[in-house]
């Protein structure tokens, strides 16, 4: 079973590669779309060499659900995530940190829930941490 | 305007991997432009040639039920193209999900290797499309289609 650090370094390296960012910009708190500028099409790149790095399969949907970002009403009033969203959210992804986002719960914010510390998190448990 | 940037497949393996070749014959258009006196081949069209390789690749695997667009890529060039040459596309499948796919190509002219890309394909469904496009299945149709059919019989042979 890989330590945090060992995932964290490895999780650095497959941003490195894959959103062509220095190794010093990729913290644990880096934001993927605001802090490393990854478009769309990288979700799916990253995806793919994180397979490849740690060996394990990553279901569409399991670590990047679209249907968060589609805005679905009964999870969104008046552009923020509402109680059943977060509830939602919570379910989808046990692994982020919603605690800082429920203060400001603005649906062009739920990217932000996309950082470093996330992936590393999910592959922590996916991994057996 | 005719968009086919390969010639002809030599090799084709479902899911793993393809061939195709291209000759650049002065007569090409391109050559006119770049640059005159000195004819050598645009690199984003022997990249489109590439791609066209390796995105038929990503498309058979689905038997081309899926559109398949260029979503992303690396490339590193070691020398021009040059009118008369023949160059030969490689593409091996790398990845392959719901999502899309990851193809690695390379580019020879006889054994020399001339350019490499890492080459990424995007799955896009009828749903994902804007509106307004005229037909769902947009990327393998028209002139295409007969390049598909000459993969077909070159996979089967």
């Amino acid at each position: 079973m890989p330590s945090e650090q060992e995932i964290f370094e490895k999780v650095r390296t497959t941003l490195v590669d894959a959103l062509n960012v220095d190794e010093d910009e990729v913290t644990l708190a880096s934001r993927l779309r605001g802090d490393l500028n990854a478009e769309s099409i990288d979700f799916l790149d990253i995806v793919f060499r994180l397979e490849k790095q740690f060996g394990v399969k990553i279901p569409r949907e399991e670590l990047f659900p679209e249907a968060i970002f589609s805005g679905d009403p009964s999870f969104v009033t008046d552009g923020k995530v509402n109680a059943a969203g977060l509830k939602e959210l919570q379910e989808k992804l046990p692994f982020a940190n919603l605690a800082e986002f429920a203060k400001d719960p603005r649906i062009e914010k739920v990217e932000d829930l996309f950082t470093v510390e996330f992936i590393v998190s999910y592959l922590k448990r996916k991994t057996g941490g | 305007m005719r968009w086919t940037w390969i010639d002809r497949f030599t090799a084709f393996e479902s899911r793993k991997s393809a061939t195709a070749v291209k000759n650049l014959s002065l007569a090409e258009d391109h050559f006119a432009d770049h640059f005159p006196g000195f004819p050598v081949m645009p690199a984003p069209l022997i990249l489109e040639g590439l791609a066209q390789t390796g995105g038929i690749l990503v498309g058979e695997a689905n038997k081309f039920e899926k559109n398949v667009v260029l979503a992303k890529m690396s490339a590193k060039f070691h020398r021009d193209a040059m009118a008369g040459e023949q160059l030969t596309y490689t593409t091996t499948m790398v990845d392959l999900n719901d999502t899309g796919a990851r193809i690695s190509g390379q580019v020879h002219s006889n054994a020399e290797l001339m350019a490499e890309a890492d080459i990424m394909f995007a799955h896009v469904t009828a749903e994902q499309l804007p509106p307004g496009v005229p037909d769902p299945k947009f990327v393998f149709s028209g002139e295409l289609s007969q390049i598909l059919k000459m993969a077909e019989a070159v996979a089967k042979s």
